[in-house]
């Protein structure tokens, strides 16, 4: 594949298993057992009841845009050659936000509350990164 | 606060653009700051500057100023920083751990070449694996709000660009701002989009500066070479991701407005003018919305109209802000040193008449992901 010129996620044994679902293409929300309160981006607590007994849980991966903006000039590693692209908040259908971009769509035609899903970029032999597209 | 602590000296580092170090310009404006009280380096007993940019914190800043302080204070949360120090530094006085507290800025961001807004935001923690992959920039973390803001709100592009158009007018009364030739709202949607739906002149400037302010304890205050400005409120308060649950459009100052209005025991009614963040455009307006001077989402048709002009309701940013004046990336302590000039009447040209107290508004980091707010409300002797 081509070199992939974009950030890369630093991951540690924290966010592995994010990671691994993320090359599985299943994008994994994690779910307190203490509380039941879910959240993104994942962490070893829950940010509600600060326990540390968190499941892992498949998500189906559909939201709407939350936010979004498109871009036009930005310094930002290997997204210079991309120019325009969409940075967004997906509110997933589970309620939590992920901070992503959107691909696959025209930037201007892009609207806050339009219906999308995951997609995987495999960007080398262990990442594979999410980010949404049209549903 | 019953005897509130006094704001004896502030200085503003002219320049724009510098062939002086960070190093320097907190030196020159603190020499200046303390000349302004009326004091001397051997008084200063308490230091406050940010942690952030390596060289330039309270280690290697006291260290090259040669100060001995018994506090020190390097609290980092953004461009509200010097907002918070005055906070932090009253605290200190209140308490006894010192009482001449010295607060210092200094940066190059322009001389650098440093793309504020527009560069990669990524800090080295542990969220940028979940945020970083992205095309993250400062501007780009701000127009989500903005987009959103006009979603549910119907807020204009417009309407944005009045808060602009009004620190620009200012700035041309300020002689050492950035950009002083005036502008209009077509000028500001007709320029450039960056990062959909703020354009280029909806965004700050990248300059050079720095500034020093002293806080004294109020027994200092007969001896100050210039009328103080007392500390009347200080209230600080960081929203966040909140784990996925956010509410981006109600940003910290929803929660530090009513708790300053409130400490000074002031309404809106009472602030002669306001000093409020402006790294963009949304953020003024959500800012004003927050700390209560309109409705939530009525901060479009509040700024309509010239209200935040010199001889409008409510005068903000008369500098010129970081919008046209000069913004080296944090840019806290500016807000401090214009208001507490504007309360002791020596903004000349651009001095709002009468004026008694004052609102100071910090907002540090993004809109849009994580932020700090420090709010100051400051009255004349």
């Amino acid at each position: 594949m081509a070199e992939y010129t974009k950030p890369l996620p630093e991951i540690t044994a924290e966010s592995r298993p994010f990671w691994e679902g993320c090359k599985r293409r299943q994008l994994l929300v994690q779910r307190c057992r203490a509380c039941g309160a879910r959240q993104h981006y994942p962490r070893g607590v829950c940010a509600a009841c600060w326990s540390d007994d968190l499941e892992w849980l498949p998500s189906p991966g559909r939201g709407r845009v939350y936010s979004f903006t498109v871009t036009h000039r930005t310094q930002a590693r290997g997204f210079r050659d991309e120019l325009p692209y969409v940075l967004a908040w997906v509110e997933l259908d589970e309620g939590v936000q992920v901070l992503t971009n959107l691909v696959g769509c025209d930037p201007e035609k892009v609207r806050i509350g339009m219906e999308v899903r995951v997609t995987f970029e495999d960007v080398n032999a262990d990442v594979s990164i999410p980010r949404f597209t049209p549903a | 606060m019953t005897r509130a602590p006094l704001i004896a000296g502030v200085y503003e580092f002219p320049e724009r653009k510098t062939a002086k170090s960070a190093l320097e310009i907190q030196a020159i404006s603190a020499r200046a700051a303390l000349a302004d009280a009326g004091l001397a380096p051997k008084d200063v007993d308490g230091y406050f500057t940010v942690g952030t940019n390596p060289g330039v914190g309270p280690l290697a800043t006291v260290d090259y100023l040669n100060l001995n302080p018994r506090y020190i204070d390097g609290t980092t949360i953004g461009g509200s920083s010097f907002v918070a120090h005055v906070n932090h530094a009253a605290a200190a006085i209140a308490e006894g751990r010192c009482r001449v507290a010295l607060i210092t800025y200094g940066s190059t961001s322009r001389s650098s070449g440093i793309a504020v807004g527009t560069r990669e935001r990524i800090a080295g923690e542990y969220v940028d694996q979940f945020e970083g992959l992205y095309g993250i920039s400062t501007v780009g973390l701000y127009a989500l709000v903005a987009q959103r803001h006009m979603h549910v709100y119907g807020t204009t592009g417009a309407q944005l660009a009045e808060i602009a158009v009004a620190c620009r007018r200012h700035a041309g009364l300020n002689p050492v701002a950035l950009y002083r030739e005036p502008i209009t709202i077509d000028d500001v949607v007709r320029s450039p989009m960056i990062s959909s739906p703020l354009h280029l002149l909806d965004c700050c400037v990248i300059t050079d500066g720095g500034g020093a302010v002293v806080v004294v304890h109020p027994d200092l205050g007969r001896d100050l070479r210039k009328p103080p400005v007392r500390l009347l409120a200080g209230a600080e308060a960081i929203a966040h991701t909140a784990a996925g649950h956010r509410d981006y459009l109600v940003s910290a100052a929803a929660q530090t407005g009513p708790r300053a209005l409130a400490e000074a025991g002031v309404s809106h009614d009472d602030i002669d003018m306001a000093m409020i963040y402006d790294s963009f455009t949304i953020t003024v307006l959500v800012t004003l919305e927050d700390l209560g001077f309109c409705k939530k989402g009525d901060g479009g048709r509040f700024v309509e109209g010239g209200r935040l002009g010199l001889g409008g309701a409510l005068p903000v940013n008369t500098d010129g802000g970081g919008l046209s004046s000069n913004h080296p990336g944090m840019r806290g302590i500016f807000l401090v040193i214009e208001a507490v000039k504007q309360l002791r009447g020596e903004c000349g040209a651009r001095q709002v008449p009468d004026c008694r107290v004052a609102l100071v508004h910090g907002t540090g980091g993004t809109l849009g992901t994580r932020h700090s707010s420090a709010t100051l409300i400051l009255g004349a002797t």
